[in-house]
């Protein structure tokens, strides 16, 4: 295994936490098992995943980049492209989609001027789909940093981006 | 309204999270304490096996018969695992509960593992449910606390430990191989089977996959008798209570601990308090996105498995989201099958093309630009791909179309003959 530079990982994972997985992976059976759990702790750090997240990685868990990558690649909340600072997952599974989430759809696209899957030009919101985020009942709802926010109206949509907005310029 | 004896809700108050001091106030681990002292791991799993649970996790294979098939008494290390990967649209009663009551699967993981013999038990829990894992980490570091985890269990001579396990999105993940997969950090496409889990799950060794509901009842099955749970049930053939979260057009959606048997009047008119905005109910589906419809002629059908199939549908997960009459079927369904072909793993053909086809098809249908030969090219489908493909996923994602084509065949026939959506303003 590659020794892992300390160094030149401090933009990808707090160093507390890389110590602590490469401990956990040491002790463990199946280090394997961890993978999610550091590409998560990547992301939450950096934002996103990028090639040397997955390296890094693979050199706490023993496996190649690849098979990371296949793993990280698999998965729709990991990103292995940069996104906003809030990305916005908003549910277009049916309960949402019964209860108005088109109108959710439409009114999100316009008031941040991007379509889905793309970012505001000034870095704060990514727009994504996402299947049933388990708010089927307060419908329509969006997730956001794993909190969610429902049911939603184009009112209270305006009220939600003004709020995350002054929160993305504190 | 019927009063329902409350298990799983029993503790619940709307907005709060009941931690270990409340929860042992009112009851909690004596069905734990009980087991262990007093019962024998054989003597439990037949109790579970009499007491005619069925898996509360969408294909209801009754809990005592999946747990006969485990090799309890092989020696070596065998594995518990909770099915918390709740991704199925219209389905959140597993969220609920571990938003409301988290000891009710701690509790109910450390006595299912002794009724297994397992020494390691994994909750495998999806993304979005952060604060339900963290409410579970805390309850598992409170019951290691109180000597309910970790080594010599109430002095039994029995240890367990128990991990929560993240997730990062996909459907898939909840069928049961491909969350074995999934948990040990390999690509999570569905296992071939057999072997069974039981036999080979895993890294290799004898595990059993169970739902977070279908666990947090094995306390309760212990604390009231086999008999007394079987009676919970309205059906004869039914069996305790069930989570229903209602969903869709409904003045109500919320999660309510109900009887198995209920009738599907009960749930609309009481429970969700009837349509909203005054329509008429229309059709719903009664336990999740994969579960054929039931229409106006099935609200005094009983909400139980056997009754469900009777009339061509399947009780799942008894998440039920209604549509109103002014909803068009054909969109509902373009809806399900766009889920089911973004989610799908891409293992199989049936799945990753099928599936692909079918949305095609609908949407060429829904847009008005359908013709009577993609009516037989979508009925042909369902031959193609239902029985055809190498895990549920896809045999799950065709139970809409199948009920579409059952209950509502004229409306993709006048979307055909209108050139337009009827529904469509």
């Amino acid at each position: 295994m590659t020794p892992i530079e300390l160094q030149t990982t401090s933009h990808l994972l707090d160093q507390q936490v890389l110590a602590e997985f490469i401990r956990h992976a040491g002790e463990i059976e199946h280090p394997r098992e961890m993978i999610i759990d550091v590409l998560r702790a990547i992301q939450l750090h950096h934002g996103w995943v990028p090639d040397e997240g997955v390296e890094l990685t693979a050199s706490i868990l023993g496996l190649t980049p690849v098979e990371v990558e296949e793993i990280a690649t698999f998965y729709d909340k990991i990103f292995r492209r940069p996104v906003g600072r809030f990305v916005i997952h908003l549910c277009d599974s049916v309960c949402c989609w019964t209860r108005g989430a088109d109108e959710i759809a439409a009114h999100l696209q316009k008031t941040l001027n991007i379509e889905f899957g793309q970012t505001t030009a000034d870095g704060l919101f990514t727009l994504l789909p996402s299947c049933c985020l388990g708010c089927c009942g307060i419908a329509p709802a969006v997730m956001i940093k794993q909190q969610f926010y429902g049911p939603l109206t184009p009112e209270k949509v305006d009220e939600l981006i003004a709020t995350l907005r002054q929160e993305g310029s504190a | 309204m019927s009063q329902t004896t409350q298990l799983l809700f029993k503790n619940r108050v709307p907005g709060k999270t009941v931690f270990f001091k409340d929860f042992c106030a009112n009851g909690g681990y004596q069905g734990l304490k009980t087991a262990i002292q007093t019962m024998s791991p054989l003597e439990i799993r037949d109790l579970v096996k009499a007491a005619a649970l069925r898996g509360r996790g969408g294909a209801g294979f009754p809990t005592g018969v999946k747990w006969g098939f485990f090799p309890a008494d092989k020696p070596g290390i065998k594995y518990l695992v909770c099915n918390c990967d709740e991704m199925e649209p219209g389905t959140y009663k597993d969220g609920v509960l571990l938003g409301a009551d988290p000891h009710q699967l701690v509790e109910g993981m450390i006595l299912s593992a002794f009724a297994l013999q397992t020494q390691v038990g994994y909750i495998f829990i999806r993304y979005a449910y952060e604060k339900q894992a963290e409410n579970l980490r805390r309850a598992i570091a409170e019951a290691t606390q109180a000597g309910y985890l970790g080594k010599n269990i109430l002095g039994s001579g029995f240890d367990f430990e128990l991990h929560v396990h993240g997730s990062a999105g996909r459907y898939i993940l909840g069928e049961e191989t491909a969350l074995l997969n999934g948990l040990e950090g390999i690509r999570p496409n569905p296992r071939s089977k057999p072997p069974f889990p039981a036999v080979r799950g895993l890294f290799g060794q004898p595990t059993t996959v169970n739902n977070v509901e279908t666990i947090a009842n094995i306390p309760h099955i212990v604390t009231g008798g086999a008999q007394w749970f079987k009676d919970l049930a309205l059906t004869p053939d039914g069996s305790g209570t069930k989570l229903f979260g209602l969903s869709g057009h409904l003045n109500r959606t919320e999660c309510f601990e109900l009887p198995v048997g209920i009738s599907l009047r009960e749930v609309v008119e009481t429970y969700g308090q009837g349509m909203w905005k005054n329509k008429q109910f229309k059709a719903c589906l009664p336990g999740g996105a994969s579960t054929p419809y039931l229409t106006r002629e099935h609200l005094d059908v009983a909400l139980d498995f056997a009754s469900l199939e009777k009339v061509g549908s399947r009780f799942g997960t008894a998440g039920v989201t209604a549509f109103d009459d002014d909803t068009c079927m054909v969109a509902v369904t373009l809806n399900l099958i766009r889920f089911f072909a973004r989610e799908s793993c891409g293992w199989c053909t049936p799945c990753r093309d099928g599936l692909t086809m079918v949305r095609w098809l609908l949407e060429m249908l829904e847009s008005g630009q359908g013709t009577p030969e993609h009516l037989e090219m979508l009925k042909d489908q369902l031959k193609n791909i239902s029985g055809k493909s190498f895990c549920a996923l896809a045999e799950g994602a065709m139970g809409p179309v199948a009920g579409l084509l059952t209950h509502f065949e004229q409306e993709i026939v006048d979307h055909i003959k209108g050139g337009r959506c009827p529904f469509c303003k």
